[in-house]
């Protein structure tokens, strides 16, 4: 079975009363919306120290509501699901709630938000769950409308869980026929738990996409050396154990933004027996 | 629902609908509370705002105060003035009542401070 909720049911039934409780009550859970919501703050590049009217879109019960608070930013958020809604009153997160469908469009008026941040909701976007559902079109509706309602030099970043390169495909090429500029920034790429996707979308012209997050810096050119390296790793795997091997290991994990002790000249070298 | 959020909301995702604005308020209950003041973002929000309609709504809903029909022009650095629009603005919300579509009539009701924007799937 799959483990993607947006397989299970549509997102005004997967997100009932038990599953809005989880947001509340998983530490856990609430760690990582704020992480990837004080991101997602970051990428919109607002000026610092005044206060913006910001957009949330699939609010849900106002995590990343408190964290727009915390940077002493006005909010609206809209969202499917009543029962997180609910959550969300009962929090007292500060903002306005609207219950809305992203995929009808957003119903603000032109030039309204200085920039609108969204997390994990995007990709519910891409699913039909009714007969009438076409998602390329749902897509354009919601990016067209957007795109109407966001002031001009302003940005919506999305922090999504695409299923495969085909949904960012859709997602982008949406965006784009709606009018923004922008891309995919990829955070910890070499990891699978700590990756995280950013779709930033830009309203004013097109500028540079912000450096995605990895421990190397490096990371996203590929040295014209590492070629050599491969040929070498196509003919069989280090020795298990064996020095190499060791390092190859720690580099592996290190990409993946996990902590690993330093290289030295003891990596890798066996305990004198006096030990 | 703050009057601020009722400013800036349209019906024009309705089929048929082209502007959708202003909505029209029925509110059967209103709560007052209070909300810190930050008068840098009142003066900045305030040339977003369609003032006539922030008027109609406030009046509509008998909060309007002493707020003046028009718009003052040094409003930056009246602060008198930018407190009394921050209580409109932010402080009065409509908690049970409905938002009227202007061109089709369309009822979307408001339940706890919520307004309910979905549409059924023939109004798309």
């Amino acid at each position: 079975m799959s483990r993607r909720p947006e397989h299970l049911a549509p997102p005004e039934l997967f997100y009932d009363e038990t599953e809005a409780r989880k947001y509340t009550q998983n530490s856990r859970m609430i760690d990582i919306q704020n992480q990837m919501c004080r991101r997602a703050i970051e990428l919109l590049l607002l000026p610092e120290n005044t206060t913006h009217l910001l957009l949330d879109i699939g609010c849900g019960s106002g995590l990343s509501g408190s964290v727009i608070k915390e940077y002493e930013h006005e909010w609206i958020g809209i969202d499917i699901s009543s029962a997180m809604l609910g959550v969300a009153l009962e929090r007292e997160v500060g903002g306005d709630l609207i219950l809305g469908d992203m995929g009808q469009g957003m119903p603000f008026k032109a030039g309204t938000f200085d920039g609108a941040i969204s997390i994990s909701a995007l990709q519910w976007l891409c699913n039909a769950d009714k007969n009438s559902h076409d998602p390329p079109k749902r897509l354009y509706k919601f990016f067209s409308t957007l795109f109407s309602c966001l002031s001009r030099s302003a940005r919506a970043v999305f922090q999504f869980y695409p299923e495969n390169s085909e949904q960012i495909e859709l997602i982008t090429t949406q965006a784009t026929k709606a009018g923004f500029y922008g891309g995919v920034v990829v955070d910890f790429p070499n990891s699978t738990k700590a990756k995280k996707y950013f779709l930033v979308l830009m309203t004013g012209g097109a500028t540079v996409l912000p450096r995605a997050l990895s421990v190397n810096e490096t990371d996203s050119v590929v040295p014209y050396a590492s070629r050599r390296e491969q040929m070498k790793k196509a003919k069989g795997k280090y020795l298990k154990n064996s020095k190499d091997w060791i390092i190859e290991k720690k580099e592996r994990r290190r990409k993946q933004g996990k902590k690993v002790s330093e290289d030295s000249k003891y990596t890798g070298r066996r305990r004198c027996g006096r030990f | 629902m703050k009057l601020l959020t009722h400013n800036m909301l349209t019906s024009k995702c309705l089929k048929g609908v082209t502007v959708g604005y202003p909505l029209g308020i029925v509110a059967k209950d209103i709560k007052v509370s209070e909300v810190d003041f930050n008068s840098e973002f009142i003066a900045r929000i305030i040339p977003k705002l369609d003032w006539a309609t922030l008027w109609k709504a406030a009046e509509s809903i008998g909060h309007v105060g002493e707020l003046p029909q028009t718009l003052i022009q040094d409003f930056e650095t009246n602060e008198e003035f930018l407190k009394k629009v921050h209580h409109v603005l932010l402080e009065v919300e409509v908690i049970n009542g409905d938002l009227l579509c202007p061109e089709s009539g369309r009822k979307f009701p408001i339940n706890d401070g919520i307004p309910n924007m979905l549409l059924n799937e023939d109004e798309v």
